[in-house]
């Protein structure tokens, strides 16, 4: 009989979420290096710029998707990261809430910086 | 009744000269996926600047990418970026199937084109800073 290495649960859906936001996150995050180091360069970054591109709900949606997605990814990578380092009970419910809250932060600041940028949702 | 694959004890890693290249790529992607969950936070934290101005913004991205020490962390994330996503679509791949009797040999397939875009992006990535 196979042992289970695996950190998901039996019969969860967390690791099918780690899997689909992987395949989104493949292409966007090559999308969004090429277009912000080949296309425009770091060093040319202004506000207004990042603003002319976030006007557009096309490229503002799919950066709060970019947002939420790699969010989900990393955070869920490194909460399955230290269950299969062992971490158990009382601390892994303690360190649960904690990257939930984390996670929550950061979106909120996230489109916060994106309505910024686009004067509110660009419709 | 499934096959296993006897990894041994991963996390004990004084065992680094007994790994296999499937372990190491496990050691690698996690690794990166530390990296690029920190940079995330960080990101971002760098970027609400905007919410300060357009000014505040436009000064402290345009200040960072004149050091030339944040252009070659930048070319250190690219580099975590592009071994994450590579060898992530390896492991996408294992996941439905496909190559993993090829898993040693995808990769290193990984490991060298990530070095190749890595040092064909290097111009791009220092061009307009001075040292």
């Amino acid at each position: 009989m196979a042992e289970r290495y695996t950190s998901f649960e039996p019969g969860g859906r967390r690791w099918l979420w780690q899997r689909l936001t992987a395949a989104f996150l493949v292409v966007v995050l090559a999308f969004h290096f090429f277009l912000l180091h080949f296309v425009n360069h770091a060093d040319e970054v202004t506000f207004a710029l990042s603003q002319a591109r976030m006007e557009q709900l096309t490229y503002f949606s799919l950066m709060i998707l970019f947002l939420v997605t790699a969010t989900f990814h990393g955070v869920n990578g490194v909460y399955n990261a230290l269950v299969n380092q062992g971490l158990t009970g009382t601390r892994k419910t303690a360190v649960k809430a904690i990257l939930g809250l984390a996670s929550v932060l950061l979106i909120v600041q996230g489109v916060r910086t994106a309505l910024e940028w686009a004067g509110g949702v660009p419709i | 009744m499934s096959q296993s694959y006897n990894r041994g004890l991963i996390e004990d890693f004084s065992r680094w000269r007994e790994f296999s290249a499937g372990m190491w790529a496990w050691i690698f992607h996690k690794f990166t996926g530390w990296v690029l969950v920190g940079y995330l936070f960080t990101h971002i934290a760098v970027l609400s600047t905007a919410l300060s101005g357009a000014a505040a913004y436009t000064n402290t991205i345009q200040a960072l990418e004149s050091l030339l020490v944040v252009r070659i962390l930048e070319v250190g994330l690219l580099a975590v970026a592009v071994f994450h996503i590579l060898n992530g679509l390896r492991l996408l791949f294992v996941d439905l199937g496909v190559g993993l009797e090829a898993q040693d040999k995808s990769f290193y397939a990984s490991l060298i084109l990530t070095g190749v875009i890595v040092v064909a992006s290097v111009p791009t990535f220092l061009s307009g800073v001075s040292i």
